[in-house]
């Protein structure tokens, strides 16, 4: 069973039609890509798998049940993690804070709960601040972990949403443009990581990227979308030497 | 204890560090919805009187014992914070701001005409129970379950939220749940420091909790650093000496205050504290690095 099908996607704003029956399914444990060009779309499909909208046709189902109508608070405790195209941190708390509050999804301590100190809070408290000591050596930012986010730079900041987006034990990840203003070394360093997470947290991953090199090289499958239809979806090889995305998208970029 | 204390200190002295410490419990709340949880409210003196009046009736009236009666006006507070907290779901700073002075505004129009209230005349000889001990011991319980609960899971949330709405979903945070929350919690405090105002004074009456007060509260928590417990509670004690210092300066004082205002605003746009929480001084003193 695939761990994501979209049936029938599309989504208009006002007159426009910002994706037009978009049909996908990712398999569990792959990295499936999303390319094409600005404007396609690839940021409103997340933004509807991850609930911040409710698509005007089509449904998408997660683990074989239908998550259309659920806020996106409720997605994100089903398992579905993301980063955001232009980082959404939380600027004036700490780095460690920002991945402490990416677990609460996964936590359950309230109120009275915390404000008391009673057992449930204290339990998970120090499972998360183990968590967060994990992830946060994990993408490189131990050292700063008492530093506010926005202090960071910018591939530090990036590698900090992805580290807050794993908090959340997820079973999918979106990652928005996660390489967009990072440097070459920067984007090999990112490619590792990913591809760590992928094996040691059994993640499904689903990438929107304009980098070719890097979507070629870490994608198992990639879909392409243009003027927010689907003009291909397949293994990047086949991709890359397909006609229609070729005059669409590469061309254009070559 | 206040009869032994005012042996040896200036009654004057007294009664400013009880007000200093009513402040403080008014201001924490007010902290909780637009500091922590970026919530603009501008009517916060409105819990206030509600607290107040709702208590004072109840131990004049209704012979109510003054806990019982306390813990009444903060929950009746706390009840129209809910209320009031309802449409922050969909408004967002000046709205939010504008719907929370109407409140106030309608709060105080209805006191003006509510009978037993005493109208515009307001409540004289309520029992002067709040001692140096009830605010004081008051202040370290809020204190201490402030600080515990922002830096609990909930807590951080509520930061979360004041930074970034969309992000703290994708966090799995119920936005709309925590921010209503926030406004009961803050409002049950400013009930509190309502009632424990209106149980020093003797006397309250509609004026008391204006529009100005409701600016006074915010210019503590804004002044000390939004959302930090010391920011606010040193901008509470700031705040409640100043214009007390300004008496020389007689009817310039709402002038030198406002400079004064302006000025520290310039200078530390962020308040004096900035967002000072425990672990900026962790960083500082050098104790985070064996965690
Ligand atoms: N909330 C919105 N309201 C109106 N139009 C929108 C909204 N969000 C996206 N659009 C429009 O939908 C289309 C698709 O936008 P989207 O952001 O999904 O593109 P994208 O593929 O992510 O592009 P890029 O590569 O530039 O990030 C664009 O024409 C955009 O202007
Ligand atoms: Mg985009």
């Amino acid at each position: 069973m695939p761990i994501l099908e979209l049936k029938g996607i599309s989504q208009e704003f006002g007159g426009l039609r910002a994706l037009d029956s978009i049909d996908m399914a990712i398999e569990t444990g792959e990295i499936f890509g999303i390319i094409g060009p600005n404007g396609a779309g690839k940021t409103t499909l997340f933004n509807i798998i991850t609930g911040i909208y409710e698509p005007t046709q089509g449904e998408v189902i997660f683990n074989g049940g239908n998550i259309n109508r659920l806020p996106a608070y409720q997605v994100a405790r089903q398992g579905i993690a993301r980063t955001y195209q232009n980082i959404r941190l939380f600027k004036k708390l700490s780095v460690l804070d920002n991945i402490r509050v990416g677990r609460y999804g996964v936590t359950k301590n309230g109120i009275f709960s915390g404000m008391l100190g009673l057992p449930l809070a204290r339990r998970e408290e120090s499972q998360t601040m183990a968590e967060a000591m994990r992830l946060l050596e994990l993408v490189g930012l131990y050292d700063r972990r008492w530093e506010y986010a926005d202090s960071l730079a910018y591939g530090e900041q990036r590698r900090l949403e992805i580290a807050r987006a794993l908090a959340l034990n997820p079973t999918l990840l979106l990652l928005d443009e996660p390489a967009a203003g990072m440097n070459s070394s920067e984007k090999v360093e990112l490619v590792s990581l990913i591809r760590r997470i992928r094996e040691e947290m059994e993640l499904t991953i689903l990438l929107v990227e304009h980098d070719m090199n890097l979507v070629m090289n870490i994608c198992d499958r990639i879909a392409v979308l243009d003027y927010g239809r689907r003009i291909a979806l397949d293994t990047p090889i086949r991709v890359k030497n397909d006609a229609a995305v070729i005059q669409s998208y590469l061309g254009v970029e070559a | 204890m206040d009869a032994v204390l005012s042996q040896y200190i200036d009654p004057y002295f007294l009664r400013i560090i009880l007000i200093i410490g009513i402040n403080i419990i008014l201001a924490l709340g007010l902290n909780l919805i637009t500091g922590v949880t970026g919530q603009l409210s501008m009517g916060h003196a409105g819990f206030m009187s509600l607290g107040a009046y709702t208590s004072a009736i109840l131990t004049m009236n209704y012979g109510v014992a003054f806990p019982t009666a306390l813990l009444g006006g903060s929950l009746v507070a706390a009840l129209f914070g809910f209320f009031i907290g309802l449409p922050t779901l969909r408004l967002q700073g000046d709205y939010l701001a504008m719907v929370t002075i109407g409140f106030a505004e309608i709060i105080r129009v209805f006191f003006l005409n509510f009978e037993p209230g005493g109208k515009a005349v307001g409540l004289s000889g309520i029992p002067q129970e709040t001692t140096f001990l009830t605010v004081w011991g008051l202040v370290a319980v809020a204190v201490f379950l402030n600080a515990r609960l922002l830096s609990s899971r909930t807590g951080r949330a509520f930061y979360a939220i004041r930074e970034d709405e969309i992000a703290a979903e994708s966090c799995g945070v119920n936005t709309t749940r925590l921010k209503v929350t926030a406004f009961v919690l803050g409002s049950f405090l400013g009930g509190l420091g309502g009632g424990l105002y209106a149980h020093y004074m003797f006397y309250i009456d509609p004026q008391v909790f204006n529009f100005t007060k409701s600016i006074e509260l915010l210019n503590m928590v804004v002044l000390g650093g939004m959302g930090s417990i010391p920011g606010t509670i040193l901008g509470a004690v700031l705040l409640t000496i100043l214009p007390e210092l300004l008496r020389v300066v007689a009817e310039y004082r709402l002038m030198f205050y406002g400079a004064l205002l302006v000025i520290l605003m310039i200078f530390r746009p962020n308040g004096l504290l900035g967002d000072v929480r425990i672990y900026d001084l962790k960083k500082r003193w050098g104790l985070g690095k064996n965690k």
